[in-house]
């Protein structure tokens, strides 16, 4: 039994299935990658993880409890912390400010009203997040304002944002699209190491081959909709049914 | 049934003014994607071009009356227009009589003129800016426009009559079969209700049948395809800037006898105007029409005497709460595509 | 000091002394003097100065901190000011239950009015709050003329209850006062040829104000505040990081409500009467102005922007023609005549002109308003000026 589990899911839009019968179940501290081509229904899955879309049928249970239907805030105080596309940080805030929000949402739940005693005072909140940054090697940064970040820097803080909270679940939605190769590496190595460093679900959804199988302990392979395979990376690379859905398509 | 019919004609000219102002803050919500608050003050200024030509027309000079003596012996003095000198006396006093619809051939290219300028000077630079900084600019500049007409036509109304063939009632009733003097109706409102409905008509058909309408509905639909098609759409929409300025000054001339003008008509109508455009869905062109006229009636209807007698008050208040209940239950208004600015 | 870390307690500080010693720097001129007219240190005026202040610096801690653009926020005054008057009427011309009761009911009318509007964002939010002030307006003026007093206003009369004041006598309409002192009484000191006013008040509003502005101070710095800067910068990331932005949004409108319905109290307070008038959407557009003139998000800036419209309103609409003649006297007649007539439209009741053309300038060029412009002046002459400029110290994100 995984720590998040996807049983029989269905979605249809019009006359398009998006998602037919999605069984997917990610096994507590793995890394778990879900790859396939363009439109094979990614996106779809992961909205209806974080609860952006309902399924027509089926189920998504997170550590026994289903997510269907939760707004995203209820989800990530269930334990899962996502990770977007592009970084989604607090552009007009410090890198400080940015991980204190984080840390006030796992100390205090999804609304709290602190009174108005000073952020600063906050002391103990304040060493976590000193900690957390000094991990991604940012402490340096943190009076600095977060949209004045290198990109690379801003997917680092959305990381240590998300990893402040100690989530049961990271969810990546492709951390790497539209990055340079080093920033790439950088990010894998990354993720490499807090993948070492703590015990923690990673979930992937991601295009970049490479990404995947650097990272990865189990893949699921998506292809219209459908799950194709679902195996360890040596197995994957040289599945002829995954060539014919993805390698063949992409050649 | 009469009394229905009534109301429906006295929320027809309100409704022909909500929406023709609310398509010309549609077309330029959806091709500029830019909320414009100055868009009443257009709609103010074409009712002042009717007051300009108005009393252009009428300018006159003191012509001394043949045969005629004060008492104290010197020849009596009569104004006598200009224009009654080029054009001869019963021609002249006769276009003098028209001045509010010769305005529209007058208002058209001074409102292109004035929403080529407003679009190139300011508009263009907040294309990419927040939609706050749209409405607090264009907030400022409805102040700045009405406070420059204020300082040269004066605070108070002017009343423009309409032409003195189109003064007065008609027994609406008795045509269409009723009994006579139950539905009276004015003969201007039936040729404002008229005009909005050309207009209206002549901006579909424009949009709908040439390439400039179909680039522009395609850049409605999706701004980014469209430039990558090498048109130059940034230059067609500055033309619909100038299109929806006309829309919204000539719905202001022929307004002119209905309301006199003064400096704040404007404003009066913007808030209620943009309350149509959310009722019908922002960036619907239909949409915008379509809840123009229905909340033109729905007012009219609110303020019945037996209305009245139940709700009190619901004639100040129909609009706005038939907004709020709209924009609650669907936010993307009557017509609305789904997804547009729908949070 | 009082929690603040140094430069917000500096802050504070100058605001206070400035409020404190405003009947004097307000009245430069001497009196007789032909600039005398220009002097603002009168009570009328300064009394505006501090409840349009209040106004702005709840008005920015809604769209300032949120991003929320408000175009309804004048409803809450014009309720303020109505419960303030019906407290006269009813209880007592103490104008502290007044003022607590204008809070109250501006508070509950933000709820329910926020509850609804802050279902949706952007320009869907503005004109939702648009179509509730203009509806509370509407209604005010016409059904609701019982409560209101409709066209003419809600005023007090003679026959009033006021069940716990003695009986009133000698047949005057009591006024508001704070435990026996009048607000409308000032004394007067006569300095050489200059006369200073100090009004009851004036220094009444103006501690009210100072309280408001410390606690607003403490809003921005506390992690309520944060996570109101959070929701205009990146509502979606607050969201998936487990935050609910909706009660934070909603708290903030109310504490922004009750700011107004506190302004819209102590305008009651000093001249009781409340009209519908104060509602209207230009009053809500006013408060806007005067928030991103002075700075918007910044802790002072809407303190310098009330200040300053009402300010430039009063002394720019008493300029007129003659006084534009004596000023360009020096110039040669013809040149003196171009340049009064240019200047002329701007001036008197061409104020809202120069009004509506200053903050379009400011939105286009300035949109940190003056204070980001101070920023800029002090940062063009370096370090040295920076040291004394207080405004320099307000924006920078603290510590």
């Amino acid at each position: 039994m995984g720590i998040l589990e996807v049983k029989d899911v269905n979605k249809r839009f019009g006359g398009l299935q998006a998602l037919g019968n999605v069984n997917l179940s990610v096994a507590e501290n793995t890394c778990h990658a879900i790859i396939g081509p363009n439109g094979a229904g990614k996106s779809t899955l992961l909205n209806c993880l974080v609860g952006k879309l309902i399924p027509d049928t089926g189920s998504v249970m997170f550590d026994g409890q289903s997510v269907l239907g939760r707004t995203p805030f209820e989800i990530n105080q269930m334990g899962i912390s996502r990770v977007f596309q592009t970084p989604e940080i607090f552009g007009d805030l410090t890198v400080m400010e940015n991980m204190l929000i984080p840390c006030f949402a796992k100390r205090d739940g999804s609304f709290a009203l602190h009174g108005i005693r000073s952020v600063f005072s906050e002391t103990g909140l304040r060493e976590q997040a000193e900690q957390m940054l000094e991990e991604v090697n940012m402490l340096d940064k943190r009076h600095m304002h977060a949209a004045s970040m290198s990109r690379g820097d801003k997917r680092r803080l959305e990381m240590a944002m998300c990893l402040v909270q100690k989530p049961k679940l990271l969810l990546l939605d492709e951390p790497t699209a539209g990055m340079a190769r080093a920033d790439t590496n950088n990010t894998i190595d990354l993720l490499k190491e807090i993948k070492e460093k703590r015990n923690i679900t990673i979930a992937i959804i991601e295009h970049d081959m490479h990404v995947v199988f650097s990272l990865a302990e189990r893949i699921t392979v998506l292809a219209q909709g459908t799950p194709l395979v679902e195996d360890t990376p040596e197995n994957i690379k040289g599945h002829p049914k995954v060539k014919e859905a993805y390698l063949g398509e992409a050649a | 049934m009469d009394a229905i019919i009534l109301q429906i004609l006295n929320g027809l000219d309100k409704g022909s003014a909500y929406a023709l102002i609310a398509l010309g803050l549609t077309l330029i919500f959806g091709t500029l994607g830019v909320v414009n608050f100055a868009h009443g003050a257009l709609f103010m200024i074409g009712a002042f071009c009717a007051v300009t030509l108005s009393r252009l027309l009428s300018l006159s000079h003191e012509v001394a009356v043949p045969g005629s003596v004060d008492f104290l012996g010197n020849p009596q003095m009569r104004d006598v227009p200009y224009i009654y000198e080029i054009f001869g006396e019963s021609l002249g006093a006769g276009i003098i009589d028209w001045a509010v619809p010769l305005s529209i051939l007058f208002a058209i290219p001074v409102m292109i003129a004035i929403g080529v300028i407003m679009e190139r000077g300011l508009i263009k630079h907040f294309y990419k800016r927040p939609h706050a900084d749209q409405i607090l600019v264009t907030f400022g500049l409805a102040i700045v426009l009405q406070e420059i007409i204020k300082y040269y036509y004066g605070a108070n109304p002017i009343p423009t009559p309409a032409p003195s063939a189109f003064i007065g009632s008609f027994d609406f009733g008795a045509l269409i079969g009723f009994e006579a003097g139950q539905i009276i109706y004015p003969y201007w409102r039936l040729v404002y209700f008229a005009f909005a409905a050309v207009i209206i008509g002549a901006v579909f058909a424009f949009l709908q049948f040439t390439t400039f309408g179909m680039v522009v509905r395609a850049g409605m639909a999706d701004r980014e395809t469209v430039g990558l098609l090498g048109i130059n759409i940034d230059k067609r929409f500055t033309i619909m800037f100038g299109l929806a300025a006309a829309v919204a000054g000539l719905a202001g001339v022929m307004y002119t006898p209905i309301n006199s003008p003064n400096y704040h008509m404007g404003m009066d109508f913007l808030v209620l105007s943009f309350v149509v455009v959310v009722v019908g869905g922002m960036g619907s062109l239909p949409g915008a029409v379509l809840a123009g006229f229905l909340l033109g009636i729905l007012e009219s209807f609110a303020s019945m005497r037996e209305v009245i007698a139940i709700i009190p008050g619901i004639n100040q208040v129909i609009i706005y709460l038939v907004a709020i209940i709209i924009l609650l239950t669907r936010p993307r208004g009557l017509m609305g595509r789904k997804g547009v600015m729908e949070d | 000091m009082f929690g603040l870390d140094k430069k917000d307690a500096s802050l504070l500080l100058i605001v206070a002394v400035l409020v404190a010693f405003a009947p004097f720097f307000l009245n430069p001129f001497p009196e007789g003097s032909a600039m005398a007219q220009f002097n603002a240190g009168y009570p009328d005026l300064m009394q505006r100065f501090v409840i349009f202040g209040i106004f702005a610096i709840g008005f920015n801690i809604l769209f300032g901190l949120t991003g929320y653009l408000s175009f309804g926020h004048a409803a809450f005054l014009g309720v303020g000011s109505y419960a303030a008057v019906w407290m006269f009427k009813l209880l007592s011309m103490n104008v502290i239950p007044a003022i607590i009761l204008a809070v109250i009911v501006a508070g509950i009318f933000a709820l329910i009015i926020g509850y609804v509007s802050l279902r949706r964002s952007g320009i869907y939010f503005s004109i939702l709050t648009l179509a509730f002030a203009q509806m509370s307006f509407a209604l005010a003026y016409s059904v609701l003329t019982p409560i209101t007093g409709g066209e003419t206003g809600l005023q007090l009369a003679l026959n009033d209850p006021r069940i716990l004041s003695a009986a009133t006598t000698g047949g005057n309409i009591p006024v508001p006062a704070l435990f026996g002192f009048e607000m409308r009484s000032s004394t007067q000191w006569a300095v050489g040829d200059w006369l200073f006013t100090f009004n009851v008040g004036y220094y009444f509003a103006a501690i009210i104000m100072l309280c408001s502005f410390y606690l607003s101070i403490r809003i921005f710095r506390s992690p309520f505040g944060m996570m109101l800067r959070a929701i205009k910068s990146n509502q979606q990331r607050l969201n998936y990081t487990g935050l609910n932005s909706r009660p934070y949004t909603l708290a903030a409108f109310v504490i922004s409500g009750m700011y107004a319905g506190l302004a819209g109290g102590l305008m009651a307070s000093m001249d009781p009467l409340a009209g519908a008038e104060r509602m209207f959407w230009t009053a809500s557009g006013e408060v806007v102005l005067m928030t991103i003139l002075g700075g918007v998000g910044t802790l002072i800036g809407p303190v310098l922007g009330a200040g300053l419209i009402k300010y430039m309103e009063n002394i720019i609409s008493k300029i007129n023609s003659d006084i534009l003649h004596t000023w360009f006297a020096f110039l040669p007649d013809g040149l003196e005549d171009v340049v009064v007539t240019l200047i002329y439209p701007f001036i008197g009741k061409g104020w809202h002109l120069t009004l509506g053309i200053v903050f379009m300038l400011v939105v286009i060029f300035l949109p940190g308003g003056l204070v980001e412009g101070g920023q800029r002046v002090s940062r063009l002459f370096g370090r040295k000026k920076k040291a004394h400029d207080p405004k320099n110290a307000t924006t920078e994100p603290a510590e």
